[in-house]
């Protein structure tokens, strides 16, 4: 596996942070890979411009930023505008098509995915967009398997709440393989 | 055990002044600790910066003179380190209530158990009189040479509003019942106050025209009165003196075990 | 999934360190970005027995950490800059005192309330000189988080080694970032434990009258010694004191015991430093960067080293002086206007050859800023 350097970007609230934090966790403990996760954020707990980095790699990662990300997530407007440039040529560009229009052309392959919209059909349960965005990207990149992601969901995530996000990391693992094939 | 068992005589003589009413605090406090009965290992002395914090030097306690303001501070730490330390903070009005006033207010709203012993001389003696907040409007100190325009406050309505579960008022003219609420403060369960009137003969009292020791005695004597007394309705001006409140609550550091006891229970 | 394997942020790392040392008292106050650590002790702390207060202040948390000491608990407290600057006073207190004691500084941007979410380590100096008169301090460092669990432990083995507070000067990135930790096992890591007097009840214990090694050994109040500790200066007895002959002799013991054991305190990382050219001197967040740089330039036959410092106080001048002495460049990466730059100048003996690399607006440091610096002193131009 090459490293594979991460920006997942979003809104304050919507989980993007605990997704990458999932995913980097995933890898580590289960599949035995070095991976470093940080954000970068302001003072607001909702709302504003999040932003987070994750590094996963066969050997030390040392500088844990991703400056030039092969992957970038944008679920919201604001995100992708603020950081759709950063991408590394010839990277991987995810977004939503609810909340997000894409405008301008990077040199990148855009994914736009309709995360949001199959969330609210087939869960019905907004609070799990995250997790249904780290299923594409993990269907979409093959960074890790969707099994070590659900080992994570089962330790982090409350039993009760467990189910819905397992659903969630299916149907995004199944549209990301679908927009790789 | 005699009093002189208390007190460590190799540091001696002190260095209050002639008049002060620091000693007469020291020594009823050693009364109180002797007349209860308690070993001079289980009790820490913990005190700030000022004439009244050099008590802890002179006692034969474990002893913590610390900086100034902080005296609560440390001592909260000494107590929830080892609850089963009787804690005995003295302080003046300036280190209780001014550089240390949220500490002090916040040990109170904690409820800890620990003795707080504010030896009111309305001064700070050790820096050579600056007016202190329990100075009062209208006073004179050497930095309010054309009289002090801040306001006091009143340590048993502070102490009240912040939560402590004792508060007693008394004066250094009142030996016997300065004693007896040392007596009941040390064996509360909870945060105690007892504030003592104490002269400052060198400072307050020549900069206030109080006259001599002996002088500023007899005041606490004519402008106090028992809480509720007959003297009091009738002058409205008179300080009152006695236990303005004794109530158990809940006290921290015995709460905090019972954190402890859910902790373990749900700990891996 | 492998035993003792967690992915973690530095700033749990710490904590993990910390309890594995044997902390059992902490006092503390919110502040980002060292907040995480006040949290997870609070969860920990009482499921193992040891004590966890929220103080109403950063100076009171220093204060009561001093104040369990002395009642035998190994203790910490944790902040970042602003309420690193309200516990100067107290921390002095410790210095004086003789207490053991762990102060945690996560760094963020300063002066002020300054850059409260982004990186900086510009609290180097004041982790030296922060509180006020002459004195000797230890200040410990990490870039990585088995790092940081691992100079944590040693900060509380210093810590009772020298009867003195040990700072832990992390930042805003190891803080925060998480990646893999491994806590090694019991007894793995040897721990210091308190040095207590062998003197019994009822014999003269002179509990500041060091022996013959330096060391001092305590007793727990609510034992059987009872003695004064005082912030001012004091005789054996641990009484106050202004004998010219007593003021000397402590303040000399408080910087001998620290400054004639420089070289035992050192903690350090060599990279490639043998056959170095340039030599990169670095430490916490920045020597992530510095390390990049290394492992980059190497294959491309660039004789680039790195000394990673982990004890920044007392500075390991011996260390950095040899290590100087052969490359021809010395490039100091931190993230501050110079501040262990200035050390590094006063340790070797070529100070015309050490340049700074730095970055101060609150974003790490990267490889890239570190190349760039070094292609114009090396006249390649950027």
């Amino acid at each position: 596996m090459s490293r594979c350097r991460m920006v997942f970007s979003g809104s304050g609230g919507q989980g993007v942070i605990t997704a990458a934090i999932i995913l980097a966790e995933a890898a580590v403990l289960w599949e035995d890979l070095v991976a470093v996760q940080s954000q970068s954020y302001g003072p607001e707990a909702r709302g504003g411009a999040t932003r987070t980095d994750v590094i996963i790699s066969e050997s030390d990662i040392h500088f844990p930023k991703a400056n030039e990300p092969n992957v970038l997530v944008c679920l919201t407007q604001e995100a992708y505008n603020k950081f759709y440039t950063i991408i590394r040529p010839g990277g991987l560009l995810v977004t939503d098509t609810r909340y997000v229009k894409t405008q301008r052309k990077v040199d990148a392959r855009q994914v736009e995915l309709p995360l949001f919209q199959r969330v609210m059909e087939e869960i019905g349960k907004p609070i799990v967009l995250n997790i249904c965005m780290l299923g594409a990207v993990v269907g979409l990149t093959r960074v890790v398997k969707p099994e070590s992601i659900r080992k994570v969901l089962k330790d982090r995530v409350p039993p009760e709440f467990f189910d819905i996000n397992a659903r969630a990391l299916e149907l995004g693992v199944a549209m990301g393989r679908d927009a790789a094939s | 055990m005699p009093v002189r068992d208390y007190i460590r005589e190799r540091f001696f003589p002190h260095l209050w002044c002639p008049g002060c009413g620091h000693g007469i605090v020291m020594n009823a406090l050693i009364r109180a600790v002797e007349s209860l009965g308690l070993s001079k290992n289980e009790i820490v002395m913990v005190s700030g910066i000022g004439c009244s914090a050099r008590i802890s030097g002179y006692l034969d306690f474990h002893t913590l003179h610390t900086i100034h303001g902080r005296a609560l501070a440390f001592a909260t730490g000494v107590k929830l380190g080892l609850p089963g330390l009787n804690i005995l903070v003295p302080m003046g009005d300036g280190d209780a209530l001014a550089i240390g006033g949220n500490h002090f207010i916040h040990a109170a709203r904690r409820n800890i158990e620990i003795t707080a012993i504010i030896m009111n001389n309305r001064i700070y003696g050790m820096t050579g009189g600056q007016f202190s907040p329990l100075s009062g409007y209208g006073t004179r100190a050497t930095t309010a040479p054309y009289t002090n325009i801040d306001h006091a406050f009143d340590v048993v309505t502070l102490s009240l509003a912040a939560g402590a579960t004792f508060v007693a008022r008394t004066t250094t003219y009142h030996v016997q019942q300065m004693i007896d609420f040392f007596k009941k403060a040390i064996l509360h369960e909870g945060f105690s106050v007892v504030e003592v009137l104490s002269q400052c003969p060198t400072y307050f009292g020549r900069k206030n025209k109080m006259g001599s020791a002996a002088e500023m005695m007899a005041y606490f004597r004519d402008h106090t009165t028992p809480i509720g007394s007959k003297a009091k309705k009738e002058n409205p001006d008179l300080i009152e003196r006695g236990i303005f409140v004794h109530k158990e609550l809940p006290e921290y550091c015995r709460e905090y075990d019972k954190v402890i006891e859910r902790a373990m229970g749900k700990g891996k | 999934m492998k035993k003792n394997v967690r992915f973690v942020q530095g700033n749990e790392a710490c904590v993990e360190g910390a309890l594995y040392a044997g902390l059992d008292f902490f006092a503390g106050y919110p502040i980002t970005p060292s907040t995480e650590i006040a949290e997870h002790l609070a969860y920990r702390l009482p499921q193992k027995g040891g004590k966890f207060i929220q103080m109403e202040d950063e100076i009171a948390s220093m204060c009561a950490i001093v104040g369990a000491s002395l009642t035998g608990h190994k203790v910490m407290t944790a902040t970042s800059g602003p309420g690193f600057s309200l516990m100067q006073e107290a921390l002095g207190y410790a210095v004086m005192a003789e207490i053991p004691c762990v102060v945690v500084d996560v760094q963020r941007g300063g002066p002020s309330t300054g850059l409260p979410t982004s990186v900086s380590q510009g609290d180097v100096n004041q982790a030296r000189w922060g509180t006020h008169g002459d004195h000797a301090v230890i200040a410990m460092t990490a870039s990585n988080h088995q790092d940081v669990f691992l100079m944590t432990v040693e900060a509380f083995n210093l810590a009772e080694t020298y009867r003195t507070p040990v700072i832990l000067l992390f930042d805003e990135v190891v803080g925060h970032m998480r990646e893999r930790l491994v806590i090694p096992e019991e007894g793995e890591i040897p721990l210091v434990e308190r040095l207590r007097t062998s003197v019994p009840e009822g014999v003269d214990y002179h509990p500041y009258l060091p022996r013959e090694d330096g060391r001092l050994p305590m007793s727990d109040f609510g034992g059987g010694h009872r003695y004064n500790v005082t912030g001012l200066f004091h005789d054996m007895w641990g009484f106050p004191s202004t004998n010219p002959g007593v003021v000397k002799g402590l303040l000399r013991h408080l910087l001998d015991k620290l400054n004639n054991n420089t070289n035992r305190i050192a903690r350090y990382k060599e990279y490639f430093v043998n056959d170095a050219q340039v030599l990169l001197i670095s430490y916490g967040a920045s020597a992530r960067s510095a390390l990049h740089v290394v492992r980059n330039r190497r294959p491309r036959g660039e004789r680039v080293g790195l000394l990673e410092l982990q004890t920044l106080w007392p500075f390991p001048v011996d260390v950095v002086r040899d290590l100087a002495k052969a490359p021809e460049v010395v490039l100091v990466v931190e993230m501050n206007m110079g501040q262990v730059l200035q050390a590094v100048k006063l340790a070797v003996d070529d100070p015309e050859k050490v340049f700074l690399a730095n970055r101060f607006d609150g974003s790490l440091i990267t490889p890239t800023d570190i190349r760039n610096i070094l292609r114009v002193i090396q006249g390649k131009g950027i």
